[in-house]
This record gives C-alpha cells, sequence and structure tokens, in this order.
C-alpha cells in the first residue's frame, strides 16, 4: 500500500484543559478517496482535522498524547518541521479566508514561501491552479484585483487553487461549503470528485446527504469517539452500530 | 383592539426614553464640536494676524522674543527632527512587538494580557516623567541635552502608544487567517509581515500617526532633555527647538507681539499635524482595497 498519501491514526487521545475532546481515535484515512469526517457538532471532528497539520498547535491548552502517522512517520515529535506537514494539506476552513493580497498573489503566496520567484513560472503556475479550481475564466481579467472583492462562493475557490499551489498530497476540508450558496457548494464538491484521483481528501461535514453523494470512506464520531467506519456504501446501506443508525435516521441532529 | 395601533400610555413612555437619549446625545456632540471649534478659532484668530513668511522662514534674531525681528525656523526644524526620527524608531521597535505578541504569542493569552496591562500603564504615565527619566538617564550616560538625548525620550515615551494602539488592530485579525497561511507553510513570522501587516496596514498608518501627533505635541518630555535654541541643529549632539516649547515661551513674554507670535506658532504646529493627517489618510485610502472584511 501506498503509505505517502494515507493518514493512520493510532491511541490519539486529545485535551483540552483537562477536558478530553478525541477519545482513543483509531483509523487509517485511505489514499486517493473522499473520506468523509461525519457527526453531530462539537464532536471533535474539526478538531481531529486540524490535528492532521497540528494546526492544535496554536491552542495552548491542548494537551495530545498517540500517533498520526503520515508517510511512515509520526508527525507528533518535536523533530517534525511543521511547516512541511502544514505545505502537505491544502485546508479549507468553514468560511474562506482569503489573504489581504490580490488574487494573484494570492495563489503566488504559498509558492514564493517555498522561494519560487520567477515571474514566468509563477504566471503559469497561478493560471493552472486556478483552472484546478475552476475560477480562471472567472478572474482572469483582473487578476491584479484585490481577493476581497470576490463574491464568498468564488474565494472558497480561490482558497482550495492556493492550498492546490503549494503542492499537497492531501486536502482537508472543515465544512467547506457551510458559508456558501447551493451552487457554490456544488461546485466545491463537484471539484473534490475531480481531484480525487490525484489528491487524499478529507472533508468534516454535518451534513448527511453531502456525505452521501460524495463519500467513498465515512468515519462517524459521536462526543469524541469513533463510532463505525468503513466503506461509504456499507455504511450508509448496512450500519453496524446503533447510534450510527440512530444518527442516520436523523435523530442527533 | 387592533393590533398594529398606538397603546398611548406605553407608547409615550418609550416615545419620551428614546427622545430623552437622543436630545443628550446630540448636546454632547454639539458641547464637543464648540470647544474644538472654538480652540481652533481662538488660535487663527490670534494666530494668523501675526503669521508671516518671517516666521516660519527665519530662526530668530536677537531681541526676538522681546519683539523684534526672526522667526521660529529653528523650532520648526526641530520638531520635525525630533518627532519623525522618534516615530521612525518608535514604529522599528514597537511594530515587531505587537506583532510577536498577536502571533507568537497569541496562546499565550495571560502573558499577553499582561504585557498590555503594562503597557497601557506606561501609556497613562505623564509625559514630564519620561522627561525627567530621559533626564537621569542623560546624567548617567554623561550627556548633555541634546537632540539625541531628545529622540530617546521621545521615542520612550511614545512606544506604549503605537505597541497598543497597533495591538488593538492586529486583534481583530481572526485566527482563520493565521490559520490559512500557516497551512500554506508559512511561518509565524512570514505570516506577521506578509499577511496580519498588510490586513492591518490602514491601522497601523492611524497608530503611526497618533503617535507623531503625540511626539510632535509634547513639551514636558523634551523641556529637560531637548533644551531650546536658537539655531537650527546640525548634529544629534546639539540643542534643538521645539515648537511646543516655543509657544510656552513667547507665550510667557510680557510683550503682546510675541505672545501673538505664540499663536501663530501654535497655528503652524496645528498645520503640520494636519498634513501629515491627510498624508496618511491618503495611504490609507490606498491600502484598503486589500484589507478582507470578516
Amino acid at each position: 500500500m501506498d503509505n505517502k498519501s494515507t493518514i493512520q491514526v493510532k491511541n490519539l487521545n486529545l485535551y483540552i484543559d483537562k477536558q478530553q475532546i478525541l477519545k482513543d481515535i483509531n483509523i487509517l484515512i485511505p489514499a486517493n478517496k473522499i473520506t468523509v469526517i461525519l457527526g453531530p457538532s462539537g464532536c471533535g471532528k474539526t478538531t481531529l482535522l486540524k490535528s492532521f497539520n497540528r494546526l492544535t498547535d496554536l491552542n495552548d491548552s491542548v494537551k495530545i498524547d498517540g500517533e498520526v502517522i503520515i508517510n511512515n512517520e509520526n508527525i507528533f515529535t518535536s523533530k517534525t518541521d511543521v511547516s512541511l506537514i502544514r505545505k502537505n494539506m491544502g485546508f479549507l476552513s468553514q468560511r474562506p479566508y482569503p489573504l489581504p493580497m490580490s488574487i494573484y498573489d494570492n495563489i503566488a503566496y504559498g509558492l514564493r514561501i517555498s522561494g519560487r520567484r520567477k515571474k514566468k513560472y509563477l504566471d503559469k503556475r497561478v493560471e493552472h491552479y486556478l483552472r484546478q479550481a475552476s475560477i480562471w475564466d472567472e478572474v482572469k481579467d483582473r487578476l491584479k484585483d484585490p481577493a476581497s472583492c470576490l463574491s464568498i462562493g468564488q474565494q472558497q475557490r480561490l482558497c482550495l487553487a492556493r492550498g492546490l499551489a503549494v503542492d499537497p498530497d492531501f486536502i482537508l476540508a472543515d465544512e467547506p461549503t457551510s458559508a456558501l450558496d447551493p451552487i457554490s457548494s456544488q461546485a466545491i464538491e463537484e471539484k473534490f470528485v475531480q481531484l480525487k484521483q490525484h489528491y487524499t481528501i478529507v472533508l468534516v461535514t454535518h451534513i448527511l446527504r453531502q456525505a452521501r453523494r460524495i463519500a467513498d470512506y465515512v468515519v462517524f464520531m459521536y462526543m469524541g469517539e469513533v463510532i463505525e467506519h468503513g466503506e461509504a456504501h456499507e455504511f450508509f446501506e448496512n450500519p453496524k452500530m446503533e447510534k450510527t443508525k440512530a444518527y442516520l435516521k436523523g435523530f442527533y441532529n | 383592539m387592533p393590533l398594529w395601533q398606538k397603546n398611548d400610555k406605553k407608547m409615550n413612555f418609550k416615545k419620551i426614553e428614546e427622545k430623552l437619549f437622543k436630545v443628550l446625545m446630540y448636546l454632547s456632540t454639539i458641547i464637543i464640536a464648540i470647544a474644538l471649534l472654538s480652540i481652533i478659532f481662538s488660535i487663527l484668530i490670534k494666530g494668523i494676524p501675526s503669521l508671516s513668511w518671517e516666521m516660519i522662514s527665519q530662526t530668530p534674531k536677537g531681541g526676538f522674543y522681546f519683539g523684534k525681528e526672526g522667526g521660529i525656523l529653528n523650532a520648526i526644524i526641530g520638531s520635525l527632527y525630533l518627532a519623525a526620527s522618534s516615530t521612525i524608531l518608535a514604529v522599528i521597535i514597537g511594530l515587531p512587538v505587537a506583532l510577536y505578541m498577536n502571533i507568537h504569542l497569541s496562546k499565550h493569552k495571560k502573558i499577553v494580557n499582561t504585557i498590555r496591562f503594562f503597557l497601557d500603564l506606561l501609556w497613562g504615565v505623564p509625559s514630564i516623567v519620561y522627561g525627567a527619566f530621559g533626564f537621569s538617564l542623560m546624567i548617567y550616560f554623561g550627556m548633555r541635552t541634546s537632540l539625541l538625548a531628545g529622540i530617546i525620550t521621545v521615542t520612550l515615551f511614545i512606544i506604549p502608544i503605537i505597541v497598543r494602539a497597533i495591538d488593538e488592530v492586529l486583534k481583530t485579525v481572526p485566527n482563520g487567517l493565521l490559520e490559512a497561511s500557516l497551512s500554506l507553510g508559512a511561518t509565524k513570522s512570514e505570516t506577521a509581515y506578509k499577511v496580519f501587516l498588510k490586513q492591518c496596514f490602514p491601522g497601523v498608518i492611524t497608530a503611526v500617526l497618533l503617535s507623531f501627533g503625540r511626539a510632535i505635541g509634547d513639551a514636558a518630555s523634551v523641556l529637560f532633555t531637548t533644551g531650546f535654541t536658537d539655531s537650527i541643529p546640525t548634529s544629534l549632539n546639539q540643542q534643538a527647538a521645539t515648537l511646543p516649547l516655543a509657544i510656552f515661551f513667547q507665550l510667557s513674554s510680557p510683550v503682546a507681539e510675541v505672545k501673538n507670535r505664540a499663536y501663530a506658532s501654535a497655528v503652524v504646529l496645528t498645520v503640520i499635524i494636519l498634513i501629515i493627517s491627510v498624508i496618511s489618510r491618503l495611504l490609507v485610502r490606498k491600502y484598503q482595497k486589500n484589507k478582507i472584511k470578516f
């Protein structure tokens, strides 16, 4: 199996101020598939997602034990270069956070940080990634305009392009469509389905229908625990646990 | 009873309450406006007749403070030197502090709030105390009253202002922007200078303007440290005149003509601050467009 694009979580426990947020998580997120982390609000989905690129570091009161293994290496060691881990994961948040600069510079930002500064190269890459996120046609005539003038839906696609531009193996998405209108949401979903042959996608959502539409693999969480995980088809047709069945019927919403 | 018709008793009370507060707000706005305008008018009315080209283009000649010819160019240049250098120094020292507090220390809320508390204390310390502190520093290092000593004192005096003013702007940046930038592989420092600074640039300009205003307008902190002289300083080791002190010395003269010149000097000080404000407004407008609204 290609370990480069899988995420293996082993005995992961996470505490915030003595309150346990994640309880003994053991899952393997498969490569080049869309894995959906599903569960009601406040069950620890987002925290689990953020532990994959160590954004959990930003909170001082977070204590972690256990392992997250990417490319055969545990990322929770003091030797880990956090920037390299994060660069390897495109991150989409609940609402888009474009950088306060032009559309062009938003994409070029990550490239410039990794030392790519030649204008010709940047021009080519910027166009490539904007096309990949299907936003090129909308912005090609105004690349120098500030990103703040785009609509929310466009901004989220810009953020996707920006994430792809640093050449990650993974895409982590934290309810990326929750601030978007239905058409923009659909655009993002379609994009994910196209992108999964090149990237391992982890999507956090509480929208059951969205999970049904695009998931290949499902992780169901409730109160900080993984209740059930498995192939999407199996998960939705033959749920094994009582809690899963109840959730699929809509009890926890 | 019809649902949408006015219930007179209830409505009357609510209406009166609303009216009362409206009137109070109007009144306080008007009082403040009148106070400010009357300050500006009294300066203009008393100052403009004495204002002349000679006043702003010449240094004081012998007997200037007794009504003879000359001008306050020494104080204009001295104040500009002093305020500009100390503002630049304060930005160089203060900006990294504010960024560090909000980005690198963002997860240590307690430490940051302690720093904020002490900066607020320092902001509240009267400038004469900074003057006295600067003076004792000078004695310790064996310096004489000079432009340099003034610059150091005023820099110390405005650093808390600039740090806290920038800090207040940086506080408004949402965590998501930090996460977004870090997720692209940026370090915290890269995020600070390339993202946070850009997002907050208009606010930073305002903070700089605020400090410049304090630096150029303060008399107490420069009284012991910069001294006063009739000539334009040509090196950091010389004494320098400043506008607030020039106003003070002229105003304390018994000669009416000289007293009026104090108001003319005040006009000059006000115009300098006005020019700086307008320039910074223009800068703000230019950089506002990149700011992401959350």
